[in-house]
């Protein structure tokens, strides 16, 4: 491939893939699944409705209501399937751009919007939804991942760990120290990465010479790709691997082959080094277009099922339009808390100073 | 009374804290069969075992990194940075990831992490294993930062680390692994964020940790002969800093010196330069003078003897205070 080839337009044959772009389901020897009507319908709403809200987000940066926003688009499938295949037991660490796996972990998108509006660096309570807080440095998670599962060894639970990075953090050292633990420690984790093909402007042949989930096997696991845009593909190939897991036969890797269909944030100028025609050619692959088809072909869903989702989806964009604009900046006292657990003599001081100089404007 | 090396020291203080609580894990390169490259872990496996004495592969950000997760599962973990100039591949993790979680979080996480770092020269190693990396732990809020100088603190403060739910640096003085004392293992110990006065004087106030209390103490024994009355206050905690103790010493002694085998430069002695200027000004006869390495990477070890403080250049700090 040359530098200049739309990346990424032609699957390789090594990709697993249950659903074509063109909504036609297709076998596969190893991981086929069985899904009913509503399950579909299911899927697909999901997909809908996260895409919506990363919409909203999207307007609302533009509009100067948050910082920064880190787009999922294009990228649905890869979160809502593997999302889909965690069971309650199972602990996802994401990074920054899992709003899917959010969703799916039922965390109200709002908190975080919260993070990228800057009213908190973080904002829910990880053990309520198993689902770990956004890590902003690139690839650090893999190995709170890994030692959590660690944990989940020792303590002979049935559950398993995912952790969620892209193709760029895949050179990172830590991301590379997680596969050797996770390998040597034989921990119960699967490696969701998401190759957007791009790390903001770098293409993947920056990061790796050979394709992503064939570095598994150096470590010592199975690696496999999938139809990053495939929901079906990704449900199946990540049900599997978590199970495998929680069995006790370690680590997976996952590539989910998929495209970063926006910036890399709100910040991004994509047009200033990629081709239009490879946004193009991944606009026919979309996740979402595969199962309306699918659904319509095969009759399970209507004109009605569709309009209602829309309007749900629109209903949802509008609640999280309003009830982002209307999260309170924190009190200035804020940047004091939680900084420890236990009392801490210079905080304590630090606060009580910077609260009595503030009082004095107010006299 | 029980006589113990330091080593000794935090080698039963771990084993005390691993019988009270079983979720504490102890995490590190070689701490398994062979004890730690100095034994503080010595037998600890054997009696624990290998799910919770864990050799782990070489990677320092690893171990921190994996040390978060298991204290997101709820364990207790005590990692080993086989020596200070190995910490910085960890760093990252530690600052970045260990010290803003909790914050991050609301205060719905805790990560009660324990980076126990020999630290220091004196013990004539090759590069990296002689450093003093304290003030770049210091600077990072989130973290709390402890040194111990002695067997006695050795055993309460590891037990007292280990409890906290905040994440931990925890520096052992490597050149005083093998000093003895008497420790009493039913003894309560001070709190770990207190400073402790472990001489008391008069006439000027020696501040120091880890270990240069040591050396503090020797030099204030010679200074005696020539009568001179010096206080020496053992910091333990670094950050929080226990300042009341400071600010009562120095209002009463008039001079202050501050000793640490770190530069002088941006060291944890301008911190405490600068505090105790701010609150004891009116009390000051000497600005306070630091003591500390040179501005220069830690030197071959046949040259360390004139980089370390030693006590001729503590008392010659000593003078150069009385002399103004």
């Amino acid at each position: 491939m040359t530098a200049d080839a739309p990346r990424g337009v032609h699957a390789p044959p090594e990709l697993v893939q249950l659903l074509t772009p063109e909504g036609e389901r297709v076998e596969h020897p190893d991981y086929d699944i069985e899904l009913t009507a509503e399950e579909v319908r299911s899927l697909y709403r999901d997909l809908v409705l996260v895409r919506r809200v990363d919409l909203e987000a999207v307007a609302l940066q533009r509009q100067g209501e948050l910082g920064i926003w880190a787009s999922l688009l294009g990228q649905e499938a890869a979160q809502i399937g593997s999302g889909r295949a965690l069971t309650d037991a199972d602990m996802a660490f994401p990074t920054y751009r899992e709003h899917g796996v959010a969703w799916c972990r039922d965390v109200d998108p709002v908190k975080l919007l919260g993070l990228f509006r800057g009213v908190s660096n973080g904002g829910w309570d990880p053990a309520e939804h198993n689902f770990h807080l956004y890590t902003i440095v690139i690839g650090s998670q893999a190995l709170h991942a890994v030692g959590y599962a660690m944990g989940i060894q020792r303590d002979g639970a049935e559950a398993a760990t995912i952790v969620y990075f892209g193709d760029g953090a895949t050179s990172q050292g830590d991301v590379n120290e997680s596969f050797i633990w996770a390998s040597v420690f034989n921990a119960p984790i699967v490696f969701f990465c998401q190759n957007n093909q791009w790390a903001i402007s770098e293409p993947l042949e920056k990061q790796s010479k050979i394709p992503l989930y064939k570095r598994a096997s150096g470590f010592g696991f199975p690696g496999i790709r999938v139809d990053g845009n495939d929901v079906f593909a990704c449900l199946a190939v990540t049900r599997r691997a978590l199970q495998n897991a929680r069995d006790g036969q370690g680590p997976t890797l996952i590539e989910a082959f998929t495209y970063r269909m926006g910036a890399h944030t709100t910040s991004d100028d994509p047009t200033r080094y990629r081709l239009a025609d490879e946004l193009e050619a991944w606009k026919l692959k979309d996740p979402i277009e595969r199962v309306k088809a699918y659904l319509f072909k095969n009759q399970l869903a209507d004109q009605e099922f569709f309009e209602k989702i829309d309007a749900e989806a629109d209903a949802l964009g509008k609640d999280v339009r309003s009830r982002c604009l209307a999260l309170p900046d924190p009190p200035p006292r804020a940047i004091f808390d939680h900084v420890y657990a236990g009392a801490h003599a210079l905080l304590d001081e630090e606060r009580e100073q910077y609260l009595t100089y503030l009082a004095g404007f107010e006299r | 009374m029980t006589t113990l090396t330091l080593a000794k020291a935090l080698n039963e203080g771990l084993r005390r804290s691993m019988e009270d609580d079983p979720k504490v894990l102890v995490m590190g390169e070689d701490v398994g069969k062979l004890g730690g490259v100095f034994r503080v872990t010595d037998g600890l496996q054997k009696d624990f075992g290998e799910d919770r004495v864990i050799d782990t592969p070489l990677a320092e950000s690893g171990i921190i990194g994996t040390a978060i997760g298991l204290a997101l599962r709820g364990y207790r973990p005590v990692c080993e940075i086989q020596f200070d100039g190995f910490v910085f591949p960890a760093a990252d993790q530690i600052i970045t990831q260990l010290a803003k979680m909790p914050l991050r979080s609301l205060g719905t996480l805790k990560l009660p992490v324990v980076v126990r770092i020999p630290c220091g020269g004196g013990i004539g190693a090759v590069e990296h294993h002689s450093e003093s990396p304290e003030a770049y732990f210091t600077h990072t809020a989130g973290l709390r930062v402890v040194a111990c100088s002695n067997p006695a603190d050795a055993y309460t403060m590891i037990q007292d680390a280990v409890r906290c739910d905040d994440p931990i640096i925890f520096f052992e003085p490597k050149r005083r692994y093998w000093d003895k004392a008497d420790v009493d293992l039913a003894a309560p110990g001070l709190p770990l964020d207190r400073a402790r006065t472990v001489r008391q004087g008069r006439d000027i106030t020696l501040i120091a940790y880890g270990p240069m209390v040591k050396t503090c103490l020797e030099a204030a024994a010679a200074a005696e002969e020539d009568g001179r009355d010096i206080e020496v206050i053992d910091l333990r905690s670094l950050n929080p800093l226990d300042v009341d103790v400071l600010t009562e010493s120095v209002t009463r002694t008039g001079r202050c010196v501050v000793a640490h085998e770190a530069p002088v430069f941006t060291g944890f002695g301008a911190e405490l330069a600068a505090r105790i200027t701010e609150r004891c000004f009116y009390s000051l006869e000497a600005p306070v003078l630091r003591v500390g390495g040179f501005s220069t990477p830690y030197p071959p070890s046949r040259l360390e003897d004139h980089y370390l403080p030693d006590l001729d250049r503590v008392l010659d700090a000593v003078d150069r205070s009385f002399a103004y």
